[in-house]
């Protein structure tokens, strides 16, 4: 009944989009205010229903109805509540109706919250949303349906792939699936902009809280992944180069580039052409991710089972998606006027610098990893583009970024003093000098170039607070004059120093781990040790254990430094029951310097064990720094001027109160 | 700076960089990619020792030997050819014999490959696409049978 009552409710919702899509655009094209205005109660009424066939589902998926194909196929009645519930977006179909879900959390958020837009660009930006639902819900109803009944009823389910079942994981994709349709929004005014043919600074203000928003989640979301990665794989590492990981990664570069330069079409009003082709670029690379991910077209651990009706549904989304989008951007960006002009060195200039490498390089990682797609099309030649790839060109292209970044905002708008800048950045300048210096002294082994990716980890976390310093006055005006102008400083100033700051950590973290990482494997049998970055281990045999819904084998090593005994490490070898799947838990003993980290591996024939030890020197900094940029955009969106529409309703009352006078 | 000069700045820097990216993009794609074989294509290249590739098949059933230490030895197979692996470290929770494995590194003059790295998929339903594609263009490929699709119950509307 329940799964009826949900796919009802997704039919509905197809009726609704249908109804958000065609006369919204339609009261816009005639100026007609009704018409216009039914974009409104459309987008919440879809909202509800993708709510409710959302909520039918994982009501489903709890009470493990196993009627329900998707439940069946997914879940297990032994398995834990919390993966019941992440069990729902962990496979293909309930992933797609998150997916949805989510694009009318944004759909219904711009009817509630924008009143205070130009009708026609809001009932055009909730029509080109409603019509994006329309594609994604006919994909779910004709090739993806959740709500599929079995009969007879299975007694048990067939379980989740255990590497799914894992807290990081269960919230791994709401978070980046949020950053991904959070770039429809983008996507949306963009094509509500170019069908208008107008844009200007307010539709800037209006579009960046979106995109900030979209992007701290697919920055969580990334990281979250590859926090997963790194203890639930047990390779020891945080970042393959996988395609699954770059389909989300190019959206990010993109995103990120998009940032920067509608700052800059807001506050100079330039570069509007190019930022509403990179709001177009930004949520394609956002659905070439979907496709990529869900078609199976590629070799992933990731990759769902390859169903080829979907793959061509989904190509044919995007190229209806992307084909219009840039024909109507050729067609009609010509009509958007140029605004305001800049020298090369000024704050606008290096927002363009900013926007050129970030999509360079998206345009590398893109190359890499659609290549081997494009040749075996070609050739029937298989290949694979591995890590090596995009570290020869992600690397030179990402790092005269980097030394950039701490310039950007010590520049004016306009015209700016490179040299006025260069002075203020002098401290932070030295800074990383001395700890080049002092690290290429000191560190005994790994690449000589680690220590100069260190330093550029440190100017960017001191050239972001030179920042802070230096509009504060600090060390020239007295403690109450510091702390009023800290007061009076704006809050995107600080989210800029956070987001740039916290990147300036995740550098340093992947330097430090990718260079001086260390790693044995080894041959134990019990009472047997091995010493790795100044830990001593001794391996003390195996004990079997029952977790909820699978049986494992732990490793007992004793972990010592030097003569004393600081903790006992319990690496695993999990065998779920019914999946009938094997997984390793590693063993991890986090500290300031760096994190210890054990993976049991097989018996070997004389009763030892495989054993492999890594010691990843300061590697949490990655996810540290990924969090506090994830707290530089909220800081920032907390901004008053950022708040949807806050300076037009503020001018709009302060007439009325006037007129009131 | 007149109006023409910035446009060249911009212009200039834009080429620059893009001129940069592509010559790094060409000169990493000759040098790192890496291209996929099953046992026939390698009876049938024989990639010399310099020549990194990846080796996809079938573990052959009863073929997995452990050495000394954390080395081990198992056979790759396409149900047509088959080719000796020995590779050292951990193998990873999914290598059963009889699943499919993609095994990274080169072929010795002994015709032995040598692998530096062995993946499995997180599946156990799960078949490299490229050993999927090989087996069924050699007409070995026996449907979704194989991969235990049988047990599902009837599918209803």
């Amino acid at each position: 009944m329940i799964a009826e009552l949900g796919h009802y409710a997704l039919i509905l919702a197809l009726g609704v989009a249908i109804v958000q899509t065609v006369l919204p655009f339609w009261g816009a094209r005639r100026h007609d205010r009704q018409l216009m205005a039914i974009a409104v109660p459309a987008a919440q009424m879809q909202l509800f229903l993708i709510a409710l066939a959302f909520t039918a589902l994982v009501t489903a998926h709890v009470t493990s109805d196993f009627s329900v194909m998707n439940v069946w196929a997914n879940s297990h009645s032994s398995k834990p509540l919390i993966y019941k519930i992440a069990g729902v977006w962990g496979n293909h179909e309930g992933s797609m109706v998150l997916w949805v879900l989510i694009l009318a959390l944004f759909g219904a958020a711009v009817a509630s919250f924008g009143s205070n837009l130009p009708p026609e660009l809001r009932a055009n930006v909730l029509a080109v949303q409603g019509s994006i639902g329309v594609a994604f819900l006919l994909f779910i109803i004709t090739t993806s349906n959740p709500f599929v009944r079995l009969d007879p009823a299975p007694f048990d389910g067939s379980g989740l792939n255990p590497v799914l079942q894992d807290p990081a994981l269960a919230f791994h994709p709401p978070f980046l699936y949020t950053g991904y349709v959070g770039f429809s929004m983008a996507f949306s005014f963009a094509i509500a902009a170019l069908i208008d043919g107008r844009v200007d600074a307010a539709w800037a203000r209006w579009v960046r809280p979106w995109t900030l928003a979209a992007w701290m989640f697919l920055t969580l979301g990334i990281a979250m992944g590859s926090w997963w990665a790194y203890y639930e794989l047990g390779w020891g590492g945080f970042w393959f180069w996988d395609p699954v990981e770059n389909a989300s990664f190019m959206p990010w570069l993109a995103g990120t580039a998009l940032l920067h330069s509608a700052l800059v079409m807001e506050k100079r009003d330039a570069l509007k052409v190019w930022t509403i082709l990179l709001a177009i670029i930004t949520f394609s690379l956002s659905l070439m991710g979907t496709f990529l991910v869900r078609s199976g077209v590629l070799t992933s651990v990731h990759a769902f089972a390859v169903d080829p009706a979907r793959g061509i549904f989904i190509l044919a989304i995007m190229g209806l998606f992307i084909g219009g989008a840039l024909t109507l951007f050729a067609v009609r960006a010509p009509l958007l006027a140029q605004g305001g002009l800049f020298a090369p060195i000024s704050r606008e200039g290096a927002l363009v610098l900013n926007n050129l490498l970030l999509t360079t390089t998206c345009a590398a990682v893109f190359v890499g990893t659609l290549y081997p797609l494009a040749l075996e099309s070609i050739s029937q030649d298989k290949i694979s583009v591995g890590p090596p790839f995009f570290n020869y060109t992600f690397v030179p292209l990402i790092v005269p970024l980097l030394l950039v970044v701490p310039f950007g905002p010590l520049l004016a708008w306009k015209r700016g003093d490179a040299l006025a800048a260069a002075q203020r950045l002098t401290a932070a300048a030295a800074l990383a000098l001395i700890v080049a210096v002092a690290l290429l002294a000191f560190a005994q082994r790994g690449p000589w170039l680690a220590p100069f990716g260190i330093a550029l980890g440190v100017w960017l976390i001191a050239g972001a607070l030179s920042e802070i310093v230096y509009r504060v006055r600090l060390f020239e005006v007295s403690i109450g004059e510091i702390s009023r102008r800290l007061g009076s400083l704006p809050r995107s100033a600080f989210g800029t120093a956070l987001a740039h700051a916290g990147l300036g950590l995740a550098v340093i973290g992947i330097v430090a781990t990718t260079a001086w990482r260390e790693e044995r494997i080894v041959a134990l049998a019990p009472g047997q040790g091995v010493d790795i970055a100044g830990y001593h281990l001794t391996f003390d045999g195996v004990t079997p254990r029952q977790g909820p819904n699978y049986q494992e084998r732990v490793g007992l090593f004793k972990v010592a430094r030097g003569a004393e005994e600081i903790t006992e490490l319990n690496p695993s070898k999990r065998e779920f029951t019914v999946e009938r799947n094997t997984t390793t838990e590693a063993g991890i003993h986090p500290s300031w310097r760096g994190d210890l980290y054990v993976v049991l591996g097989d018996q070997l024939k004389d009763g030892a064990y495989s054993v492999r030890v890594y010691f990843n020197p300061l590697v949490r900094l990655i996810w540290l720094g990924a969090l506090i940029m994830f707290f530089g955009g909220a800081v920032s969106l907390s901004d008053r001027r950022l708040r949807i529409g806050a300076p037009k309703r503020s001018v709009a009352k302060a007439r009325r109160l006037a007129a009131a006078k | 700076m007149t109006r023409k000069q910035r446009r060249g700045v911009l212009i200039g820097t834009c080429l620059a960089v893009l001129a940069l990216a592509v010559g790094l993009v060409l000169v990493a794609l000759r040098d790192s990619i890496v291209f996929f074989y099953s046992p026939s294509e390698v009876a049938e290249i024989r990639p010399g020792p310099a020549q990194r590739f990846r080796l996809g098949g079938l573990v052959e059933d009863g073929s997995l030997k452990r050495d000394e230490g954390t080395t081990v030895r198992f056979v790759v197979t396409d149900r047509a050819k088959t080719l000796p692996v020995t590779y050292t470290g951990v193998l990873p929770d999914l290598f059963r014999e009889g699943q499919g494995v993609v095994a990274e590194g080169t072929l010795q003059a002994d015709g032995v490959f040598h692998a530096d790295s062995v993946l499995a998929k997180h599946d156990e339903k799960y078949m490299p696409p490229e050993v999927a594609q090989k087996l069924k263009s050699q007409g070995l490929w026996r449907g979704d049978a194989q991969a235990g699709a049988s047990q599902a119950p009837a599918r209803v509307n």
